[in-house]
């Protein structure tokens, strides 16, 4: 039977060492399943966090050859045979064991977020193709593979400043739902901080569930900040409004 | 001394799925200080892998739909074996429990006038699903935990709980453990409601995940409440067959909701030879009447033809695609074939699109252009902690279960759709249940400092066992216990297979008792394991003895010794409890349905079950 060399990261907090192992290949198989192989078979303390294996729950986010993917939907047959397979946990995170790294940062962000508030007494007729978009935006699954491939937060460690893709992608859910009747611009442009992000959409490039983050939930955000607090004319229609 | 944490709650939700959610919402808008647990981190519960849709009786698309109807279909798929009073309540307030979704944020697919969409779907009269493409219950965790997270109630993630603490006989807590670091945490609770799902990975072929562990079923068994109807485990007929790796993952009914068709490798369309004769005239003649159905659901126009036979009960179809199997008719990979791709690849992408990237991205399968391999994959028991139907407590005060961990509101069998609606109906009801409990609660009932030791003797014990000589791998009695489950408690089950199967499993539950592991608690799955096999072992244990007891076939337990469903047997409930170091199996009466409800099953008795 084929086998692969696999060679995972194995350590707790950062500190620890790329173990190789081999692992007999079956037809279909993908690099979580390899992981399960060796936890059943060699070393049952292997800690990787997963749940569906059906790529629904986003919670198998690693780095496979240097390239952040879902585990279960990394296909061992995608590999030359014999090739070298790396497998380390995502890096912008606190590492915590193996593959598992400490994702709390997001749902700290999320709670920030103004959830969604219908405008009251709304009849709730709402067209298919006022909601396409904002349906786009729903299939996010948490993976945050986009918050750990964004340059802001993986390379420059702003958290304090910037929300991420992840929350980008809430937010322009939030914001373009016809029935929504909060404002959040002055959020996206504050605290979320929607001017780091220079748009060199890596984070649509590693998004499993192929959104758009960067032209369809980013830049119509940019725009509308723009729009709100930028926009000379408005601006001038803005103040002699007032002064009426 | 082990150092723990404590918490301090009213009301400890165990469990963040769709019911654990709903449930710790409603308690916390009922004024409680409220607790969540989850296995997983926050929002990846199972319930985001439920697909075709949340049943409702709106009648958007089908405005003759009530609650009368649903009720109906429920208790028929049911085989009658279901809590008439849950059926009643969960057709009843699904509407608003869906209403209430939307109006928290989830975005409904909608009919050409803006209301919500509804699809068809096994076993239901009319179109009832509201549904998100094939990724409803994604939506629907993603609403809730987003809802959630503003109600200001506490969420303890990865964190799983090992025992359940009584005063008397009322729960006073719970313990458990951070699967991070391995710290043990006391909960101090007054109420407790479990909602921790099902029992998917006690055996080989499942669509269940990891966190499947019978966790509320061994808890509640361990704290003396009773577990019934074990017996009715649902096999989902089309689960992914090929490659290996996928073997057992959904694939949604929505494909036969949309128009999917089953063959077998002869090309011949076999569900119409399996329907059972009470309920034929409710399907389409020939195909040609499938065929204008199909077109009329794409159309969104009414019609009077009749549903396509792929959308008979689950319990039917996946014994039917068994057979077809069995019989050597089956397709190359042991399952029959699925298709959808005579329709238009646009739709499909569109209705479908969560099916569209599984079967392309696992499987190097383009539905769009030709048939799924599909066949039976474990998917639901039915059966599970016996509840009020109206507050959800167990008979142990304090406790309460809501979801697939409790029992009686499916019956026999579950209708596809009413597993999504059930948690959001029910996680509300247990919620609400938990805060009026409390209220009524006097002074918070007190934990005992040996059972906590104790609790932590028990998670200790797996490290310890490390250097005996006849320690166990966990993963290995994991293994084992999938093939006697699969093997003896399956799809078709008699007498013979039954009993070898309780023989195996109480070799296995010495085998459980000398389970290790090695290395840190720092994220240690072996470890979490070896606390998690006790729980399946529990579960698998009620099943196997439940479905020897029933002698006849009904819904989703299929005896091959028994194959008629007998209406005197019908009358009673399995329950099954603790009795010292052993297993008690009740008959209980089922709850008898009042007058005005009966009129609705006025249809002669039948002992074919189908």
């Amino acid at each position: 039977m084929a086998e692969a060399n696999l060679k995972v990261f194995r350590g707790e907090k950062d500190s620890g060492t790329f173990e190789n192992y081999k692992v007999p290949i079956e037809e279909g198989m993908v690099v979580l399943d390899a992981i399960h192989w060796i936890q059943q078979n060699i070393d049952p303390s292997i800690a990787v966090r997963w749940n569906c294996k059906a790529a629904k729950c986003g919670s198998c986010s690693a780095e496979v050859n240097g390239r952040p993917q879902l585990l279960c939907k990394s296909r061992m047959d995608k590999f030359e045979p014999g090739e070298e397979i790396t497998v380390q946990p995502i890096k912008t995170f606190p590492h915590v064991k193996d593959l598992v790294a400490d994702v709390s940062w997001n749902y700290e962000v999320n709670k920030k977020i103004v959830p969604f508030t219908p405008k009251p007494g709304h009849n709730w007729v709402v067209y298919q193709e006022d909601i396409e978009r904002v349906q786009e935006f729903r299939k996010c699954i948490e993976c945050f593979l986009c918050q750990n491939v964004c340059h802001v937060l993986r390379d420059h460690n702003r958290k304090d400043g910037f929300y991420g893709p992840r929350f980008m992608v809430r937010l322009a859910g939030l914001e373009m739902h016809p029935v929504d009747d909060a404002n959040r611009l002055k959020m996206v442009k504050e605290d979320a901080g929607v001017g780091f992000c220079n748009i060199t959409k890596c984070c649509t490039e590693v998004c499993p569930e192929d959104i758009h983050i960067t032209d369809n939930a980013i830049i119509p955000l940019k725009e509308r900040v723009v729009d709100e607090f930028y926009d000379p004319i408005a601006k001038f229609f803005k103040t002699v409004f007032k002064a009426k | 001394m082990t150092n723990y944490e404590t918490h301090e709650h009213d009301v400890l939700v165990v469990g963040a799925g769709g019911a654990g959610l709903r449930a710790a919402i409603e308690a916390s808008a009922q004024g409680m200080n409220v607790g969540l647990v989850c296995k997983s981190l926050l929002g990846k519960a199972h319930t985001v892998m439920a697909e075709g849709g949340v049943a409702a009786a709106l009648g958007n698309v089908d405005p003759e739909d009530n609650w009368e109807v649903h009720f109906q279909d429920t208790m028929n798929g049911g085989k009658m074996m279901n809590n008439w009073r849950m059926a009643q309540l969960h057709a009843q307030e699904a509407p608003d429990r869906v209403r209430e979704l939307q109006e928290w944020g989830a975005v409904f697919d909608r009919t050409k006038k803006g209301e919500i969409l509804q699809r068809a779907f096994g076993g239901h009269k009319y179109k009832r699903l509201c549904h998100v493409g094939d990724r409803t219950g994604l939506e629907m965790i993603r609403t809730l935990q987003d809802q959630g997270v503003h109600r200001g109630f506490a969420v303890y993630m990865e964190c799983s709980i090992t025992k359940l603490f009584k005063d008397g006989d009322k729960v006073s807590g719970a313990f458990g453990y951070y699967r991070e670091d391995g710290r043990y945490v006391l909960f101090k609770a007054k109420a407790i409601v479990l909602a921790t799902g099902g029992v998917g990975k006690a055996f080989t072929v499942t669509s269940n995940s990891w966190e499947y562990t019978a966790d509320g079923q061994g808890l509640a068994y361990d704290a003396g409440a009773d577990l019934i109807d074990m017996e009715f485990v649902q096999f989902h007929p089309t689960g992914m067959v090929w490659p290996p790796g996928v073997r057992g993952i959904l694939v949604t009914e929505g494909v036969r909701g949309e128009g999917g068709i089953l063959t077998n490798k002869e090309g011949k369309r076999f569900m119409r030879d399996y329907l059972p004769e009470s309920t034929k005239d409710q399907f389409s003649a020939d195909d040609e009447e499938s065929k204008r159905w199909v077109d009329a659901a794409i159309a969104g126009v009414k019609t009077n033809d009749r549903r396509p036979p792929e959308l008979s009960t689950r319990d039917n179809v996946a014994r039917a695609i068994y057979q077809e199997v069995k019989a050597g008719r089956g397709s190359p990979h042991g399952g029959v074939f699925l298709d959808i791709s005579y329709q238009d690849a646009a739709r499909v992408r569109k209705k479908l699109p969560s099916m569209y990237h599984q079967f392309k991205d696992l499987a190097d399968v383009d539905i769009t252009a030709g048939p799924m391999e599909v066949g039976p994959t474990m998917h639901y028991i039915m059966g599970g902690i016996r509840v009020d139907a109206d507050t959800q407590m167990s008979r142990v005060p304090g406790l309460f279960a809501a979801g697939e961990c409790s029992g009686g509101m499916h019956g026999a069998n579950r209708l596809g759709g009413n597993s999504l609606s059930d948690l959001i109906v029910f996680g509300r009801l247990a919620g609400l249940g938990a805060a009026e409990y409390v209220k009524k609660l006097g002074s918070a009932p007190a934990i005992d400092n040996k059972d906590v030791d104790s609790a932590i003797e028990e998670m200790e014990e797996p490290f310890k066992r490390a250097a005996n000589a006849d320690a166990k791998n966990p993963y290995d009695v994991q293994k084992t216990l999938n093939q006697v489950m699969s093997t003896y408690v399956g799809i078709f089950r008699n007498k013979e297979d039954l009993e070898t199967g309780i023989a195996k499993l109480q070799e296995l539950k010495e085998d459980v008792k000398k389970v290790c592991t090695k290395g840190s608690k720092v994220y240690n799955p072996g470890w979490h394991m070896c606390r998690d096999l006790k729980n399946m072992l529990i579960a698998s244990e009620a099943i196997a003895r439940s479905a020897l007891s029933r002698e006849e076939s009904r819904g989703a337990h299929s005896r091959t010794d028994f194959e008629q469903l007998s209406p005197e047997l019908g009358k009673f409930n399995t329950a099954i409890s603790k009795d010292g170091d052993s297993m008690k199996l009740e008959k209980t009466p089922c709850p008898e349905m009042p007058e005005e409800l009966k009129k609705f099953f006025v249809k002669k008795e039948t002992t074919h079950n189908g």
